[in-house]
Parts: structure tokens; sequence; C-alpha cells
């Protein structure tokens, strides 16, 4: 019990999350929308590792959140520069059109 | 001094590191110079280190330089050995080796390979020091492939003519047969005693059980059958003369092919443990010695001839170490060192006089253009002959006797090859500087003496071969025979004659009369007579044209060796190489870029699709680690 909510339902809302963000990551075509999917698939990861952290008592599984966001935010900063340039050439970032790489 | 033995094959492997390296910058002259002086120093070295083990008490000094190889129980320290048979085989390396540095510096004047040849000459030198200086098998086999190295380089050393490259290919080739065998035999030796140094070898050899003796020495015979030119892989040596003259006479008349019987001498023990080895050994020599000396009877080129007899003298010291007689044999190295360099010298001056021509039938009469190498030519063909007090007389005489003791029959047949040495020799002579010149006009007009860089070296040979002799004078003559004592400490089961008197000079008597008898033949045949060979080959008949053509030898290991071989890998080639080997490979291929041809329709280029198959992937992964 972590402030007298069952540790299930942490479980059960991060599972959540990150099936949202699997399907959005699958479905969507949209490289912005991917993205999104993708961070919240990471904040999922990131709720359930505080939240056995604090069940623990194990303060460890903070740190590697702390790891976690610091890697996710230069992987944003990254791909959204990525993205920038690929709208500056392609002037979209329609995944499905986005096939050149395969020639 | 004995300990500063290392600067022995320092000295020459240090010229051969700078004529190597620098002798493009420096002076030919000067390469030369330091090629000799080179060898010239280690003469020097070796001659001090024999003086002070002559005078000392102890016989045997070993000097280690470093630890080698250490691993489990193989342990092999790098040492050397100096005690009375290597003292005595350094002085001859190094002091034949010298004056064959001298002579080469007027031989091989015009050469433009000039640096190159000292390099491997100095080369050659060091690895021959190794080989006799080593207190192991395995440093003796360091220099035995060396030298076999060096004899490949310089047989070939006019490489742009493929029959000289053929011929070195030829000598390196048969030789590897007999390493293979001597490998065996140090492998065969570590084995059974445990160890490979001389000193804890023979000390307990004679716990060897005899079946394993007698393997090891046939094995290490078989080494010195390919080295030393036995029966039956001696046809590399007659081939080897494609080499520059000077080469014939240090390495393949008195030095390196003389390592076979420094190795048997050295290891003596095994020999005279096991009766049957010796007798092979004594049976090869005397069917090498007089299978040799027939072929040479009616052989045209000056070098072939003085090669065959090369090879029927190794014969004869190979006889001598069947018979046990050692310290006869390493003397009979020692004089034949002497008169036989000599010889193959003064055939290259022969060589140098007539423009490159070496065949005898075109010579004749070079006695008043020639004549300090007619001189030293003839004195070397009397002490080679046997002539009464020359040294190849009491060498030769030595060896005879001891055999005779061992079987009369071994005897006679070694007195016929000594006969047939005599005739052929003289007729060598007797061709070459008697009678008419049958050359040509111009050839007539070039004669001229050899430089006296040439005639020097000459002149010592033709001393040392006159008075070689007195090292070991007969012991029935009332003299010591030093030769004998000097090296009575490496002998392990002492051979003492058992010959009376009477009988000594018998086999002497004999043997003078019949050298004396052949010499008035060979006169009588080519100079009162004059009867000379055919100049067509094609003339010869019957066992004349069988020994000319050298009894077909060569053509039979063509026949029974090559073509088979040639014809197996043919098979070879056609089938394992072109159907398997090929067909694995190109298989591979085949398969690779049909496999990847299905496999790339995967790669759509669609990104959704990669994700897709990404979560795919995890899911996988996923399944199988937790739910399984």
């Amino acid at each position: 019990m972590l402030n007298g909510i069952p540790i299930n339902f942490y479980i059960m809302l991060s599972a959540v999350l990150f099936i949202i963000g699997v399907v959005g990551v699958m479905a969507r075509r949209n490289a912005i929308i991917i993205f999104m999917c993708i961070e919240l698939m990471l904040n999922a990861v990131n709720l359930l590792l505080v939240a056995f952290s604090t069940l623990h008592n194990d303060a460890s599984g903070q740190v590697f959140v702390f790891f976690i966001m610091a890697v996710a935010a230069a992987e944003v900063a990254v791909g959204l520069a990525i993205l920038s340039m690929v709208y500056r050439n392609f002037k979209t970032i329609d995944i499905d059109l986005l096939s050149r790489l395969k020639n | 001094m004995i300990k500063l033995v290392a600067l022995i094959p320092l000295f020459p492997l240090l010229g051969f590191i700078i004529n190597g390296f620098f002798g493009k910058k420096i002076s030919k002259s000067l390469s030369g110079w330091i090629a000799s002086l080179a060898v010239l120093a280690s003469f020097v070295i070796s001659l001090l280190i024999f003086m002070e083990l002559e005078n000392s008490e102890v016989k045997s000094h070993i000097v280690p330089l470093f630890s080698w190889i250490n691993s489990d129980t193989l342990k092999i320290p790098f040492e050397f050995l100096v005690d009375p048979l290597s003292s005595w085989f350094l002085l001859i390396i190094t002091g034949i080796g010298f004056l064959i540095h001298i002579y080469s510096m007027g031989y091989m004047h015009d050469d433009e390979g000039f640096v190159r040849f000292f390099t491997y000459l100095n080369l050659f030198v060091f690895f021959m020091l190794l080989l006799v200086l080593g207190n192991n098998y395995l440093i003796m086999f360091v220099g035995w492939e060396g030298v076999g190295l060096c004899s490949y380089l310089l047989i070939g050393f006019w490489f742009k003519n493929t029959a000289y490259n053929n011929a070195a290919k030829k000598a390196f080739i048969m030789n590897r047969v007999g390493d293979l065998g001597f490998l065996m035999g140090i492998i065969l030796i570590f084995i059974t005693f445990g160890s490979i140094s001389y000193d804890q070898v023979f000390t307990i050899a004679s716990t060897g059980n005899e079946t394993t003796v007698t393997i090891i020495a046939l094995l290490l015979f078989i080494g010195a059958m390919g080295k030393s030119a036995q029966l039956p892989l001696y046809t590399w040596l007659p081939d080897a003369m494609a080499g520059p003259t000077p080469v014939s006479a240090l390495i393949h008349a008195a030095t390196m092919v003389t390592a076979g019987i420094y190795m048997i001498v050295r290891s003596n023990i095994f020999y005279s443990m096991s009766e049957e080895a010796s007798h092979v050994v004594a049976i090869v020599g005397v069917a090498t010695a007089l299978f040799a000396a027939t072929i040479g009877l009616f052989q045209n080129d000056i070098k072939k001839v003085l090669a065959y007899s090369t090879v029927s003298q190794l014969g004869l010291m190979f006889l001598g170490l069947g018979v046990g007689a050692y310290s006869s044999s390493v003397f009979h190295v020692t004089t034949h060192a002497f008169f036989k360099a000599l010889l193959f010298l003064g055939a290259g001056s022969v060589i140098h006089a007539m423009g490159g021509e070496q065949d005898m039938r075109k010579m004749g009469g070079l006695w008043k253009h020639l004549p300090i190498t007619g001189k030293v030519m003839a004195i070397g063909t009397l002490a080679i002959s046997g002539f009464p007090l020359l040294s190849g007389f009491f060498s030769k005489d030595e060896i005879l006797a001891h055999t005779y003791e061992h079987s009369p029959t071994l005897w006679f047949f070694g007195q016929v090859a000594s006969i047939l040495t005599a005739f052929y020799m003289f007729r060598l002579l007797f061709l070459t500087f008697f009678g008419k010149f049958r050359g040509t006009h111009e050839q007539e007009h070039h004669l001229h003496e050899s430089p006296s860089t040439m005639t020097i070296p000459l002149i010592v040979l033709a001393i040392l071969s006159i008075f070689g002799g007195v090292l070991g004078l007969p012991e029935f003559w009332g003299t010591t025979n030093w030769f004998h004592h000097h090296l009575d400490p490496i002998i392990a089961h002492k051979n003492p004659s058992i010959l009376n008197h009477a009988k000594e000079w018998t086999l002497m008597f004999i043997a003078t009369a019949a050298a004396l008898a052949t010499i008035f033949f060979a006169y009588m045949v080519y100079i009162k007579n004059n009867i000379l060979p055919e100049a067509k080959d094609e003339k010869l008949t019957g066992i004349k044209k069988l020994i000319y053509n050298k009894y077909y030898v060569d053509e039979i290991y063509e026949a029974v060796i090559r073509k088979p071989l040639d014809l197996l890998s043919e098979v070879f080639y056609k089938f394992l190489d072109l159907q398997v080997v090929d067909g694995i490979v190109n298989g591979v291929g085949s398969a690779v870029t049909g496999v990847s041809s299905l496999v790339r329709k995967v790669q759509t280029g669609h990104i959704g699709f990669y994700i897709f198959g990404m979560v795919l992937g995890i899911i996988a992964i996923l399944f199988f680690t937790f739910i399984k």
C-alpha cells in the first residue's frame, strides 16, 4: 500500500499507459505523435519504477528514473532536431511517405 | 677466452648485417673486406680458443648465453659447447672460409651481385658456426636449416637463369627429406631421454634400449644423408655446381656437406651402441663412394667431376664413421677441406681464365698459361689421389685401415673407389692442363693467370694440402697420432687398432701401389695415347653411356617420384580442388545470395512496418523470457 493505494493500481496504470504508447507508435503516421507515444512508454516505466522504489523503501529505483529522464530529454532534443530537418527537406513528417531509406 | 666464444658467430653476423643493409652505400671493395675481416676475426678467436683448450685440463666447456625455450617439460637453454670437436670445426670453417672470402674478392670482382654474394657468404658462415657450436640438437638444427637456406640462395645466386634456380630448388627440396629425418630423430631423443642437450643426453644414453637407439641413429643418419649428399639423396650436390665456384668450394666441398659427419661424430655414442645403424652407415658410405666415383670417370664438366669426387669422398668418410673410426673421418674431413677447396678454387681459376667455359673437352695445355693454378691443381690432385706423404694419403689410409679391421670386403670396395678417384682426378688434370689447347682462338688469347687475391689462397691451401697429413701421422710409424689424441675426449667408445704393424704396412703399400699404378695408367691414356673424350655425347654406347648419364638416377627419380606426384596432384586438382573445394566455396556464396534475395523483401522502407517488427520482437522476447 502506497498512500492508501494498492500497488496493483500503479501496475495497471503503467500497463495502460504503456499499451497506449505502443499502439500509438504502431498506429499513428505523424512522427511527432510517435515521439510523444515513445515518451509515454518511458514515463509508464518511470512510474512503475518510482512506485516499486517507494514500496521497497529503496532509493535506487528513483535514481534510475532520473537517469531515464535525462536520457529521454537528450533523445527528444536529437529527435526533434532530426524531425525539423526532415520537415525542411520533405515538407512532411508522415512516416509512410518517408521511405527513401530503402534505396 | 673460452667465455668469449659467442663472438665467433657474432662477427660474421655483423658482417651480414652491415653488407645486407648498407651494402649499397659502401664501396665494393670495402664490403668485400668487411666480410673477409669478419671471418678473419672469427678465425683469430677460434685459434685462441683452440690453443686455450689444448692447454686446459678440462676438455669440454659449456658457455650458457640465455634461456631460449622455457615451457613445462621442455627447457632448452641457448648454450655453446667448446670441446675438441667443435673447436676443430671452428678452425676449418673460419680458416678455409677466410681464404675463400679473399679468393671471392678476385673471382666475383666484375659481378653485379658482389655485395649480395658476400652478404650470403657471411650469413652462411654464421649459421655454420652456430651448427657446430650449439650445445643441443635444436641449435644444431637451426644452423642446419640456416646453411641449407644459404646454400639455396647461393646455388641460385645467378637467379636470372632458370636452370640454376631449378638446381637451387632441387638442393633445398632434397635436403628437406633429410631434415625431416633429422627432426624426427631430435624429437625421439627428447621423448626417450627427456632432454636434447648433448651433455645430458650422452650421459644417460647408455640407459636407452637398443631398438630406440638404433631408430634414433638411423633417423639422424637420414638427416646426414641429405646434407652430406649420400645415396639416395645425393643428386642435388652435382647440380649445386650452378652456384659460383667459391660457393662450391666453401659450402659444397669444405664445410656444409661435412655437417652430416659432424653430427654423427657428435652423436657417436648412439652409433657405437647400435651395430645395425653403424652397418647401415658403412654400407651407404661405401656404396656412395663407389657409385659417385664411377660417375666421375666420364664427366666432362670440370666442376661436375669435382662434385662427384666430393660425393665419393664424403662416402668414404661415412664408411669411416660406420666402422667406428670417428677421428679418422674428421681427419679426412680436414684434409678433404684443404685439397677439395684447393681443387674447386683452382677449377674456378681455370674457368675464370677460360671466360666461363667449364667443358674440359675445350681446354687442354693450360699449364704454360696458368703456371700457378696448374701447379696447385697438380698438388691437389696428388693429395686426393693418395700420393705418398701428401695429406690425403694419411687420412684415406687411416679410414681404409680401420675398415679392413672391420670387414675386408668393405675395405676392398673402399680401395676400388679410391683407385677410381685417382684415375678421374688425373684425367681432369691431364685433360685440362696438358696436351693441346682445344678451345677457340679468342679463348686462347684471353688466357691469363688469375689476380693475386685468387692465387694467394690457392698457394696457402696447396701448402696445407701437402703438409696437412702431419696432424695425424700413423701410429705404426712410431709417431704419435696427434689428431687421434685430440679427439679422444669426445669419442664415447674407443676403438683402438687391432691390426699388427706388418698388416698396416701391407695395406699402406697396396694403397700406394694402386694409386701410383692408376696415375701411370691415366698418364698412358690421356698423355701418351692422347685419347680424348668423345666430343659428341650421342656417340657413347653401352655402359659408358649409362655412366655418362649418371646411371639415369635423375630420370629414375623423375619417373618414380615426380611423375606420380604430378599425376596425383593433377587428380587432386581436378577432383578435390575444382569440384569439392571450389564447390563448397561457390555454394556458400550462392546460398547467401539466394537467401538474402528472399530476406531483402522484408526491408520495405516503411518506418511503421519496422516499428511493428520491433514491437513484435520485444513481445516475443518478453514472452520467451517470462512466460515460458
